[in-house]
């Protein structure tokens, strides 16, 4: 029923620990913040820790422990190899910020203590690997010098430290690693400045670029002289206009250097001299040199080469040298290799093998050997933005043979718990159990559980997840477009969900994405069947997307109409087609919307005006006009959430019956807006602002009309607000700086101007008003109800069950801190709760008015697991009305069917059937035994 | 930038084991250099004292302890012990996020004005805290015990009631008709005849009469 599944992310470092015997590993850090010890044999996890969102990684290395530099180089911790229980944990101090650099000398080592240099905030750090220890630390910010690279001599324990001072200076310190002593110290400027990363070549000489991009420095430093030599980029025969980069790499007596589209594998000769190796395209790939058996070093180049992916091993300094070349099919759908790491093994002919870890473009990790795939890891899972559902095809008639097969599988079931199988039938059941026909079938089912989750994730890769197991059923890498270089995906949209045609039609997605990553690129939009997995059409547009709106309507082949917002508030509409013109200009007048300008402080309303003015006619383009605006003061309130009811939510009833036999209306709007302002001192985090300078104000609004329904000022409170917006009530989540506490508040609105209508006399003489047309432009008359409770935990998301009908009462889900996902009946959440609730509201579910709401640990919908990381929470209604579809996202997956007010119209899976059969039988044993008994007690009567 | 303004650091470090002493030691190290200050505390879980520490396999991996909803997140050392360094004076609140256990957040006040004064109380039931050492206020199952199968639940449920009702209607009605007096049996018969039939003239009073 329920499926929970565990991702790391795109890895950005890897180190193998396969040198003893046992367990082989990689431990590898990741783009998600996570650290993790996977199992080379499998890739599956050993261990793994998810850090603070700020807390992103720096470097990874093994020394005893799994030694990782974190949060720009001030955190520096040990992690049990095994288990990955954390050993201990240091915090590194310094002034300035500069590159962090993480380096464990091989040799190095005292006892079994070895030592751990970390360049980081302009110091060098000595750090003991036994308990983080800081031995010795020396501050080069004070000598206003940037370290760069922090080299290790081989064989004794001095070590380099090179590093600029301003542009230009070139500084090379040479130190005693045990004790922090300087050693030596030269300087020397060279005029040409130096920028961007360097290159080590050997541990005496390194390579730059000077400020012009297009002169190749090298910068030798032995025998305490400071050399530069300048090679000019076209004297390599190279155009050197464009962008040229140093790509960091650590490969002996060779550099790699990119420009523009293709790279450079530059030799330094014995004599100093620089040569081009090889050239290749910029989709290559290169390893960090590997050093096995006696100082050998190897290094593994990845090209593509059509559908396939060729891996070279090369020995190190000699390019026409292969150790391993091998050659694997590669899925498309993958894209290009972004990174790869190697690693070697010992055949059994005592030869030297190498396997390798690819990171591929869509964020999955390969780890291929002997030219096959041995594992992959599909990761970008990890990093989801937007989930959409979609429905599964219908079952198609004549194809009945499944039905009969289900029903086959029914009798068996009924037959194994009556115990009357035999054991084929039960190895019968077992296999079709394997196979769970009725959970992973590709086919709609009656109650709507069978679902297609479509996921847009961060590798711009659309995944569909079957909801019954969790499997990934297609995925899609996005087609990039010339023109268009660093896309980034956006949304999902529904645009074609067919009803009519659900025979021949397939569903298909809407994605929005922008090209770049300021909100005034222009979009891009692709469309995606979700039966097949097929990109049907992609366009890149000329105009932005700041805003997307799917529209009520549908047109003939039922594609969603949607506007498209652009930066110049001019809308576009899609589909372009002539019959969308059409119906958008029947609902011309009746088309709203409001923008959120958080920056700003305003809040404004649209409505459409004309058709767009320009050169180019473009009948599918419309100016639009501000309808009102609020602007709120820049110096007393910061908007910090904007939240608005889900567009597809069902309400059942309008009216809702009190305990004194008394109807409230609620106010139902899809028009509401709930925004959520602090004071700007106060938008930091907990225990920057005093309680006095910090307040909370709460507004609904209509977004229709501009109206302000309700305003509401929390003094002494601030966010982060989480808060969720349905039917006539909102509820919001934020911190109360005066008891210290995490407080979640309810608000009910409800529409006065119905509530005269419970007269039954003035409904009999039609003095009612229940015929009146209802208007967005009404001003009805509202009472709002609030409440406030306290609530224990930090919140990272909140979603509330959506049901078929809205019949079934509503549960909140609740995403902690601790990455689990509460529900909370919305019952605790009612305004009408007081101290001591008379007798009838007792009946009606008024639950006694407490301060704090409860956490009863069963009602966790995550039972012990965590969803790592989690961002959102997603609930989809099943067609069952009780039921309702829950998936959770962040790092990990996590989906179950939730029943807020049980299965009421329903069996529970554990139903006992043969129960129920045997009570029929033992019945109709009875009816028959009773009346053969009464026909002879009449039988008897007659003769007496 | 060799100027370092501010060094009121100061590095709190709470001390407590009840299993060995009940003597409660604060001990206030003050280390030399950096800036701001500094919170240590330790988190108490059930069955960690009674293991050696640092074995391996410790519930401790799995525990994080977050600085002011996800500001910060550290883990724990083998031995419970957590740090966070370079805080700024004011209010911070800690939450303990470990599964299976349900922690109270505390309230820890870093004083600017006395260097080194951390106050720390326990949001949930505000009761303050010598030292920062964290112990879970519950344990937490999350999930529900299978009633097991027995013949009392068989006859409580709605179906046992009717086939109870229905066995009672079967076979002891018949013995409380056969209890009845014949007589009286009969009269009950005669009488339910007179009435029997309704008749609309039965309900109107007066008409019944003439």
């Amino acid at each position: 029923m329920d499926w929970h599944q565990q991702y790391i992310g795109k890895v950005k470092h890897a180190v193998f620990h396969t040198q003893k015997t046992g367990r082989k590993r990689v431990v590898v850090s990741t783009e998600e913040n996570v650290i993790a010890s996977l199992d080379l044999r499998h890739g599956e996890i050993f261990w793994r820790h998810v850090l603070g969102i700020n807390d992103v990684v720096d470097g990874i290395d093994i020394a005893l422990d799994v030694i990782t530099l974190s949060s720009d180089g001030s955190t520096l911790r040990a992690w049990n190899l095994p288990d990955g229980q954390m050993v201990w944990e240091s915090f590194l101090r310094g002034s300035k910020h500069s590159k962090p650099l993480l380096l464990v000398p091989t040799n190095l080592k005292v006892d079994k203590d070895s030592l751990i240099l970390v360049s980081s905030k302009g110091c060098l750090h000595a750090v003991s690997s036994i308990d983080g220890e800081i031995l010795w630390t020396r501050d080069f910010a004070a000598e206003s010098v940037e370290v760069q690279q922090v080299i290790q001599l081989d064989e004794s324990d001095q070590i380099y430290v090179v590093g600029y001072a301003g542009s230009s200076q070139f500084h090379a310190y040479q130190i005693n690693a045990m004790n922090g002593e300087l050693l030596n110290h030269e300087t020397a400027a060279f005029s040409g400045g130096f920028v961007g990363d360097v290159a080590l070549v050997s541990s005496d000489t390194l390579v730059t670029l000077d400020t012009t991009r297009s002169i190749l420095v090298t910068v030798s430093f032995k025998n305490r002289k400071i050399a530069f030599q300048e090679t000019h980029l076209s004297n390599l025969g190279e155009d050197s206009s464009g962008m040229v980069e140093i790509l960091p790499s650590s490969l002996t007596g060779m550099f790699t250097v990119k420009i523009n589209n293709y790279k450079l594998f530059i030799r330094l000769t014995s004599e100093d001299k620089l040569e081009v190796v090889h050239k290749v395209d910029h989709e290559t790939v290169v390893s960090d040199a590997l050093v096995f058996s006696e100082g050998k070093e190897a290094f593994a180049v990845v090209e593509h080469g059509g559908s396939k992916v060729d891996i070279t091993v090369k020995p190190g300094q000699d390019w026409n040298n292969n150790l391993v070349q091998e050659s694997i099919e590669m899925d498309h759908q993958r894209g290009l290799v972004h990174k790869v790491f190697i690693n070697n093994y010992l055949r059994t002919d005592r030869s030297h093998g190498f396997r390798a870890l690819i990171v591929m473009e869509d964020h999955s990790l390969l780890l291929v050997q002997q030219g096959k795939i041995v594992w992959n890891r599909e990761d970008a899972l990890a990093s989801i933005i937007d989930v959409t559902t979609s429905e599964l095809p219908v079952e198609k008639e004549g194809v009945s043979v499944a039905k009969v097969e289900h029903s086959l599988f029914e009798w068996l079931k009924l037959k194994g718990t009556l115990m009357l199988a035999s054991p084929e039938d039960v190895a019968a059941i077992q296999a079709i159990r394997l196979k769970s026909s009725e959970k992973s079938k590709m086919t709609r089912d009656h109650n709507g559980f069978r679902k297609l989750l479509i996921v847009l994730t961060k590798a711009r890769k659309i995944f569909a997840l079957h909801s019954g197991d969790g499997r990934v059923v297609w995925s899609l890498l996005l087609h990039k477009s010339e023109a268009c270089d660093s896309p980034t995906e956006l949304n999902l949209y529904q645009w074609q969900t067919p009803h009519h045609h659900a025979m021949d039609e397939n569903p298909s997605v809407l994605v929005v994405g922008r090209c770049g990553v300021s909100s005034k690129a222009p979009a891009i939009l692709s469309f995606v069947d979700t039966y097949t997995g097929k990109e049907l059409n992609s366009f890149d547009l000329v105009h932005s997307a700041v805003q997307v709106m799917p529209l009520p309507f549908t047109d003939s082949t039922e594609q969603r109409l949607h506007l498209l917002v652009d930066d110049d508030r001019r809308i576009h509409l899609y589909p372009k087609t002539s019959e969308a013109i059409s119906i958008f200009q029947q609902e011309f007048s009746n088309i709203y919307w409001y923008s959120v300008e958080a920056d700003n402080g305003i809040i404004k309303g649209h409505a459409v005006k004309s058709k767009c003015a320009g050169e180019v006619l473009d009948d599918f383009c419309f100016e639009t006009r501000v309808l009102w605006s609020i602007i709120f003061p820049m110096e007393s309130e910061k908007i910090i959430a904007a939240v608005s009811r889900k567009q597809n939510e069902v309400v059942h009833t309008q009216a809702k019956v009190t305990s004194e036999q008394d109807v409230m209306y609620k106010y139902i709007s899809k028009n509401l807006l709930f925004v959520a302002t602090v004071a700007p001192k106060a938008s930091g985090h907990i225990g920057s602002a005093d309680p006095d300078e910090a307040w909370l104000v709460v507004y609904l609004i209509d977004t229709i009309t501009g109206r302000i329904l309700h305003r509401m000022t929390h003094h002494g409170a601030q966010g982060p607000v989480h808060a969720v917006l349905s039917e006539n009530w909102v509820v919001y989540h934020y911190f109360n700086l005066r008891a210290h506490r995490y407080e979640m508040s309810v608000t009910e609105i409800y529409d006065q101007s119905r509530a005269e209508n419970k007269d039954v006399l003035k409904l009999v003489l039609g003095k009612h008003n229940l015929t009146a047309p209802v208007s967005s432009y009404s001003r009805p008359e509202i009472t709002t109800k609030s409440q406030t409770y306290f609530f224990t935990h930090s919140v990272k998301a909140v979603a509330v069950t959506s049901t078929a009908k809205g019949i079934t009462s509503k549960q909140l889900l609740i995403g902690t801190i601790g990455d689990q996902v509460l529900a909370l009946d919305k019952r605790f959440l009612d305004p009408r709760r007081s101290i001591n609730p008379t007798q009838a509201e007792k009946e009606e579910g008024i639950i006694p008015l407490a301060d704090s709401l409860p956490i009863i640990p069963q009602s966790y919908v995550t039972h012990s697991l965590k969803v790592e990381g989690l961002r959102g929470i997603l609930t989809v209604p099943a067609k069952l009305e009780s039921t309702t579809l829950v998936f959770a996202y962040g790092v990990d997956l996590f989906y179950t069917r939730l029943a807020p007010s049980r299965t009421y119209d329903s069996l529970t899976e554990d139903f006992s059937y043969a129960l129920l059969l045997l009570t029929i039988v033992a019945l109709v044993a009875a009816i028959f035994v009773t009346w053969v008994l009464s026909e002879k007690k009449e039988l008897r009567e007659k003769w007496r | 930038m060799a100027s370092i303004i501010r060094s009121k650091s100061v590095l709190s470090v709470f001390f407590i084991n009840l299993f060995l002493s009940l003597v409660s030691s604060a001990v206030a190290v003050s280390s030399g250099s950096g800036d701001g200050f500094s919170i240590s505390g330790r988190v108490k879980l059930p069955g960690m004292s009674l293991k050696a520490f640092g074995s391996p396999g410790g519930k401790a991996s799995n525990v994080k302890v977050v600085l002011n909803g996800g500001e910060h997140v550290t883990f724990l050392r083998p031995d419970g012990y957590f740090s966070f360094q370079n805080m700024s004076a004011g209010t911070h609140l800690i939450e303990v996020a470990a599964i299976g256990y349900f922690f109270s957040p505390v309230r820890v006040d870093v004083s600017a004005r006395h260097p080194g004064k951390v106050q720390a109380a326990l949001t949930e039931t505000r009761r303050g805290l010598n030292e920062l050492v964290l112990e879970q206020l519950r344990e937490e199952q999350y999930y529900e015990i299978r009633e097991p199968f027995s013949i009392m639940s068989l006859v409580k449920s709605p179906m046992g009631l009717m086939m109870g009702f229905m066995l009672v209607v079967v076979f002891l009605m018949p013995k409380l008709m056969e209890n009845m007096d014949p007589e009286e049996m009969r009269r009950a018969q005669e009488e339910m005849r007179s009435q029997g039939v309704p008749s609309l003239a039965n309900l109107i009073p007066g008409a019944g009469r003439s």
